[in-house]
């Protein structure tokens, strides 16, 4: 067994996943049943995001793939190398120049085009689960739409923290009908989720897979008088000055010195070579 | 207020070729409170459920007096109506606490849980409403934030009725709301579903064994047996001048204190 | 107001041989608004029996009850709530305790069930508790401990806190002294000059042939033991 076929997958199974992701499509925040397949990488690896790259990918396609932002840990480039092998695609770290971006747990600062399609990595698909595990009655809650239970969980929240404490995996309503787990995303990277780019969320180990078409109405649950409030850190990067973008808290010595860099690694560095081209000036 | 709540005729639900309850006839008016009692495996609870909608019955109608369309027969209802009515103009009280409440909530969340269900979007609001429902079933503010697993017995079952009224139903189930508690302790309970049935002009249809609760609680009773009322009318002159056997036994069979 | 029209009633107990009792039958007789009736016979002749007949806690085999306009006999359970509620009053010989409610709100409680401010109600209950030598320090305890002649007052005051056209009294004045006599044979006899029609049990013939117009004896209507 020397060759692959293209994006590992059996072209059967990318049928199944692509029906999977146009129907997610047409009922944006809808959590569809797939039959995730076996991954030659564990569950809680990624293996619902690679297996929606992999019917989605076509042999014109440039593959991004960050992991919490940054281009260069274990996973993004364990993931990246596996394509490259079995599709034998262009890979890149600039976002701009990506046709397909895989994504675990944030959002690319850089604003995403219409001719990209957005990847995500998702653990628990299901926003009430914690709440409610039986997952006959999630279901009827969806279908339902009775979400009072959710509210009931950012009431907990207020209750004992003064303040909605969610900072990740934000729950959100789609098209003012499906509440949807966002993945565990930061909650500053919510409102990026109204965008022209096509959303795509695959959770291998639950077997599910959702959607967001472009321009898909993303609103962050809240209270009347505890408005959704997208926080980050009250610094700026350090390397490369961003105020605007997410960031990393890294400890450089042993004393606790840190510093705060931007968490996505290709706008840091795009910024910075920017930074020294004006320096050069 | 004259009009019928609730009109059921011919209400049955077999297992095999066990009657859980059958032929159930009776009708309830605003305000009123029903009993129905009998011992374990007379169908009342069986009855209850079939009502409320928790378990299907088999042959029958039961019609509420909904607020938008006037009467309808609860079983020809979509999942979603039904669900809705269990949220704004019905409750059930369960006998064990626990199945009517969530454990893992706030007393506050929990109160507060139907009023989100149906579109309360504003947390004081909400925390407001709580505090003056517990209040009025007697836990102490100060309790709000706590889990009902830090609550008495008393206390989670006076949670479970605040959480159920606080959207003002018309009509509650209960079944057994005093079972398992310290007398002491009922007589509180009792007292306080007494007040509020008054207060709110509530229907209930309470299911219990105990003859003491029907007396104080119930205008209305219905004794059964074997899954069939064998008795009804008043409750004080069902349980003064029973006419059936299995009644006069029932009746004849309560230890005086 | 209330009339009585060829009453019987025959009790069947089951569970002792399927025996019958028979205890009343062909009881005729009439209360016009003011008039008060004594029920008067031996013990156990049924006089009881024939109040809680005409209040609907016992049920009647044959015969009518009329109760103003309504039928009581095979009337539906709603119709005599409705009747219970503003028509016919009821003071049984025992006050049925209920555990933590205040005194003032089991007196008051026939006014709130019919709608009245709580205030309003129980302020009128209070200056009946008054009348009644019911001392203001036990108004907010619960009637469980007082003695016998405190839980009758109590349960007098309850029963006359309402004007109705009609009311049964059982045994009003048993168990209590002189002063406290007079006090609800004075309640008696201003429900009477406002129309109320009184159907009273007294064990006390003074007291009976202070307020009550008429006698009826309730063993005519005891039935004939067949031997």
């Amino acid at each position: 067994m020397s060759d692959y076929n293209f994006a590992y997958l059996d072209e059967q199974t990318k049928r199944m996943i692509r029906r999977a992701i146009l129907k997610g499509l047409a009922i944006p925040g809808y959590q569809v049943p797939f039959a995730s397949r076996e991954m030659p990488m564990p569950y809680g690896w990624g293996t619902g995001g690679v297996q929606v790259s992999a019917a989605t990918l076509t042999p014109e396609d440039t593959l991004k793939v960050i992991d919490q932002g940054a281009d260069d840990t274990t996973n993004a480039i364990s993931i990246r190398k596996f394509f490259e092998k079995t599709a034998k695609i262009a890979t890149t770290e600039k976002t701009s120049s990506a046709s397909v971006i895989q994504t675990r747990h944030r959002i690319p600062e850089e604003q995403l085009t219409e001719d990209q399609i957005l990847v995500y990595q998702v653990p628990i698909p299901e926003p009430l689960r914690f709440l409610e595990p039986s997952e006959i009655e999630t279901r009827k809650m969806h279908a339902l739409e009775e979400y009072g239970l959710m509210h009931v969980k950012l009431y907990e929240d207020i209750s004992r923290h003064g303040a909605i404490a969610t900072s990740y995996a934000y729950p959100v309503k789609v098209e003012d009908r499906y509440v949807m787990d966002p993945s565990p995303i930061p909650k500053f990277d919510n409102p990026k989720m109204e965008m022209a780019a096509i959303q795509l969320f695959g959770a291998g180990r639950e077997q599910r897979i959702y959607a967001l078409p472009p321009h898909t109405k993303v609103v962050s649950l809240d209270f009347d008088d505890f408005p959704f409030e997208p926080s980050k850190a009250d610094y700026s990067c350090d390397l490369c000055g961003s105020e605007n973008s997410y960031l990393d808290e890294v400890i450089v010595d042993d004393e606790g010195g840190r510093i705060f860099v931007c968490s996505d690694t290709d706008f840091c560095s795009s910024r910075q070579a920017i930074n020294s081209e004006l320096t050069y000036e | 207020m004259s009009e019928l709540l609730l009109d059921v005729t011919g209400l049955s639900k077999y297992y095999g070729n066990r009657i859980g309850c059958a032929d159930v006839n009776f009708d309830l008016w605003p305000g009123e409170v029903m009993g129905i009692v009998g011992e374990s495996g007379s169908g009342k609870s069986t009855l209850l459920n079939c009502l409320a909608g928790q378990v299907e019955a088999d042959f029958g109608e039961v019609f509420f007096s909904t607020r938008s369309e006037g009467m309808k027969d609860t079983f020809q209802m979509s999942e979603p109506e039904r669900r809705m009515l269990s949220r704004t103009d019905w409750a059930f009280v369960h006998q064990n606490a626990r199945d009517g409440l969530r454990m893992n909530v706030s007393a506050g969340g929990n109160v507060g849980e139907r009023l989100m269900a149906v579109g309360s979007r504003h947390y004081g609001k909400i925390r407001n409403k709580a505090v003056d429902w517990l209040e009025r079933v007697e836990i102490h503010n100060s309790r709000i934030d706590d889990r009902p697993t830090a609550f008495s017995g008393g206390m989670q079952q006076r949670l479970q009725i605040a959480r159920n009224l606080v959207t003002g139903p018309r009509l509650v189930f209960m079944d057994e709301p005093t079972g398992g508690l310290d007398v002491s302790v009922q007589a509180r309970l009792l007292d306080l579903i007494k007040s509020l049935v008054r207060e709110m002009n509530l229907s209930a249809i309470i299911v219990t064994h105990d003859l003491a609760v029907v007396r104080l609680l119930a205008d209305r009773l219905m004794v059964m047996k074997d899954g069939y009322v064998v008795e009804s009318g008043l409750t004080d002159q069902v349980l003064d001048d029973p006419q059936h056997s299995y009644t006069q036994l029932l009746v004849s069979s309560v230890l005086q204190a | 107001m209330i009339k009585v029209e060829n009453v019987g009633k025959t009790f069947t107990l089951f569970n002792q041989e399927n025996t019958s009792i028979p205890v009343i039958k062909e009881a005729s007789f009439e209360v016009l608004k003011g008039d008060c009736v004594a029920l008067v016979g031996k013990s156990g002749s049924g006089k009881s029996t024939l109040m809680r007949m005409i209040y609907g806690n016992y049920l009647t085999n044959e015969g009518k009850i009329w109760v103003g306009e309504t039928n009581i006999v095979g009337a539906s359970s709603r119709a005599i709530i409705n009747i219970r509620r503003h028509i016919l009053g009821y003071v049984s010989q025992f006050l049925r305790v209920v555990p933590r409610v205040p005194t003032r709100e089991v007196v008051a409680e026939p006014l709130l069930a019919i709608g009245k401010e709580m205030d309003e109600a129980f302020d009128i209950a209070e200056k009946l508790l008054e009348r009644l030598n019911i001392p203001p320090a036990l108004w907010d305890l619960s009637p469980t401990t007082f003695s016998g002649g405190e839980q009758q007052r109590v349960n007098i005051a309850r029963g006359f806190i309402r004007n109705y056209p009609a009311i049964l009294l059982d045994e009003p004045t048993a168990s209590l002294d002189s002063e406290n006599r007079s006090v609800v044979l004075d309640l008696i006899k201003g429900a009477k000059s406002k129309g109320t029609a009184i159907v009273g049990i007294f064990h006390d013939e003074s007291a009976r042939m202070h307020v009550c117009d008429r006698q009826v004896d309730v063993s005519n209507f005891s039935p004939k033991l067949e031997s």
